[in-house]
């Protein structure tokens, strides 16, 4: 039988605020455990929950981006359950009137086409704290601090056919985020968390029951959890079983999903409008300055690159997949003035470098201005390509800029036809046996042969003579 | 609308009530009695009258997004029956 395979993404996305969505307390990431859990946070009798107006924004950003409809009242709402590191007994999240209703997004996949991937809608709610479970002496320890960080929970339809669909869609959401500066993405700390709703049906038929997948804390795991998944399910119904509707964990040690069945019984949240919220009501005028300050997206900023700049689709999507990453390359052109040399260094010399050294954009020891004064010396010929990864190398090591580096290093490229020419000359006369050689040779060997003294004189030159001109000089002497 | 004893039982659970066999048939017959005071309610010609989220009829008053709390995690902790290196520690609930 043919299968097919449906899935649906559900998105947290930890919204970059400095407070928490309902309390004054902070939200810094890594502050020592329960120093910024305040009353609120810990639902102390007595105390009132506040929103968050940035909150709000981002929320209103993120659903004007994709084209939804947005909720001009919205409404918060308790969800109720029981765990110890939700101190009230119930998560303030929203059910009815989300404050982002419908929108779409287009995934890009690997045959070129454009896929639209629905969002069902996108609602505001608190994060809850964090559970260890490890060197407690039995017992379970609670660190409070997350609780109450805002988060814009991302609902997808059950549009995509394949686990590398839902990764195309989740790196999606995750590079419109960023782009927005709504939150920083980052996937190990938390910020950026999928689960993903996964069934199969033969081919066509009706809606299979699925299985909801957790702990995917990257896009290979979200990936690879889905394709075990999915083979689990196959050979389950096709040896009579039924898939029943769970929460199942993936585990990347054991490369496998399992079942969280303490979970179960708990799937009745019984969600009731919050009164200690009142209805949130948007004015239209927010949401017109929202959508003015709209600022360039992933997909607008990858055309115009491909445009403007005369890349490749590929190298626009490449330079285009983080913004971070976007506005370094555009820097290091304009400073260039070279779009096709910058984006060639920028996506080898320099990712390659950053990827060698575990380092991230952010980090890199080469600002754009420093890249970009260096490929400077390129274009007007200063150094050659070669003698240019030379003076990367140094530049990266913290050696300075690449003037200093070039003068230093006497790396100048020497252009002088004199200066050549004694060269080229030293190396003719030194070998006259390859001359002889050469000059009796057959019309098509001679390229190959001729090679040998370009890199003669590359070698005399110290890699700084002009290949262009020793090339030149070299067929006019021979 | 009346409930039934495993309705009550499953509610006591979820809410994490401790609701004993004596009290289950009282609170049955209370909550069923709640129910169908709503039924009746409902009854009510509600012709164009919008759905409240909410008694008041006000909107939502926003924050600004300022970290304006202090640490008081002695003083919180102080009413906490047991705590380690700054946690709060409960029975282990790991599945």
């Amino acid at each position: 039988m043919q299968w097919e395979t449906v899935i649906g993404l559900e998105i947290h996305a930890q919204l970059a605020t400095k407070s928490k969505i309902f309390s004054g307390a902070s939200t810094a990431f890594g502050a020592a455990p329960n120093t910024q859990a305040c009353n609120v946070d810990l639902g102390m009798p007595g105390v009132l929950p506040v929103l968050n107006k940035e909150a709000v924004r981002m929320a209103v950003t993120f659903g004007v981006a994709i084209d939804a409809e947005i909720g001009q009242r919205s409404v918060f709402a308790r969800k109720n359950y029981f765990y110890p590191d939700l101190p009230k007994g119930y998560q303030i999240s929203q059910f009815e009137l989300p404050i982002v209703g419908k929108g779409e997004v287009d995934i890009e996949l690997d045959d070129g086409f454009c896929k639209p991937v629905g969002v069902t809608r996108a609602h505001l709610e608190e994060d809850a704290g964090k559970s260890l479970h490890e060197d407690f002496h039995g017992m379970t320890g609670v660190d409070l601090n997350r609780a109450g960080t805002p988060l814009l929970e991302i609902v997808s339809e059950p549009d995509m056919r394949s686990a590398k669909e839902a990764v195309a869609y989740a790196k999606k959401i995750h590079q419109i985020v960023q782009y927005l500066g709504i939150c920083d993405g980052n996937m190990q700390e938390g910020s950026f968390r999928c689960d993903a709703n996964v069934s199969v049906r033969p081919l066509g038929g009706p809606l299979g029951t699925r299985a909801e997948l957790k702990n995917l804390n990257s896009f290979r795991f979200l990936e690879r959890a889905i394709n075990i998944e999915v083979e689990r399910q196959i050979d389950l119904i096709e040896a009579g079983g039924a898939v029943v509707q769970e929460t199942r964990l993936y585990d990347a040690d054991k490369d496998e999903t399992r079942s969280m069945r303490s979970k179960e019984e708990a799937n009745d949240y019984r969600y009731f409008p919050d009164p200690d919220l009142l209805p949130v009501e948007l004015d239209a005028d927010l949401i017109e300055t929202i959508r003015s300050a709209m600022p360039e997206l992933p997909d607008a900023k990858r055309l115009r690159f491909a445009e403007v700049y005369g890349l490749s689709e590929y190298d626009a999507a490449v330079l285009t997949a983080s913004k971070d990453l976007a506005e370094y390359f555009e820097q290091v052109a304009k400073v260039a003035g070279d779009a096709k040399l910058a984006a060639n260094w920028v996506m080898g010399e320099l990712s390659g470098s950053l990827n060698k050294a575990g380092l991230d954009l952010s980090e890199s020891p080469l600002s754009a201005e420093t890249l970009g004064g260096m490929l400077l010396r390129i274009v007007d010929k200063t150094i050659s390509g070669k003698i240019a990864k030379q003076v990367f190398e140094a530049m990266w090591a913290g050696e300075g800029e690449a003037d200093q580096i070039i003068e230093a290093k006497g790396l100048k490229q020497i252009t002088d036809t004199g200066a050549i020419e004694a060269v080229v000359d030293g190396v003719l006369e030194a070998n006259p046996e390859q001359v002889a050689n050469y000059r009796s040779a057959d019309e098509k060997k001679r390229p190959k042969m001729l090679g040998f003294f370009v890199g003669q004189v590359m070698k005399q030159s110290k890699g700084k003579a002009n290949p262009q001109q020793v090339n030149e000089l070299l067929l006019k002497k021979l | 609308m009346s409930l039934e004893r495993s309705d009550v039982e499953k509610i006591a659970h979820l809410a994490r009530l401790a609701v004993s066999d004596d009290e289950l048939e009282a609170v049955t017959s209370d909550l069923s009695n709640i129910l169908n005071l709503v039924e009746q309610m409902e009854t009510a010609d509600t012709e164009g009258v919008e759905p409240m989220a909410h008694p008041l009829h006000m909107t939502q008053r926003l924050r600004e997004d300022e970290a304006t709390e202090q640490d008081q995690r002695n003083l919180f902790q102080s009413l906490a029956p047991l705590t380690d290196e700054g946690l709060y520690l409960v029975p282990r609930v790991i599945e």
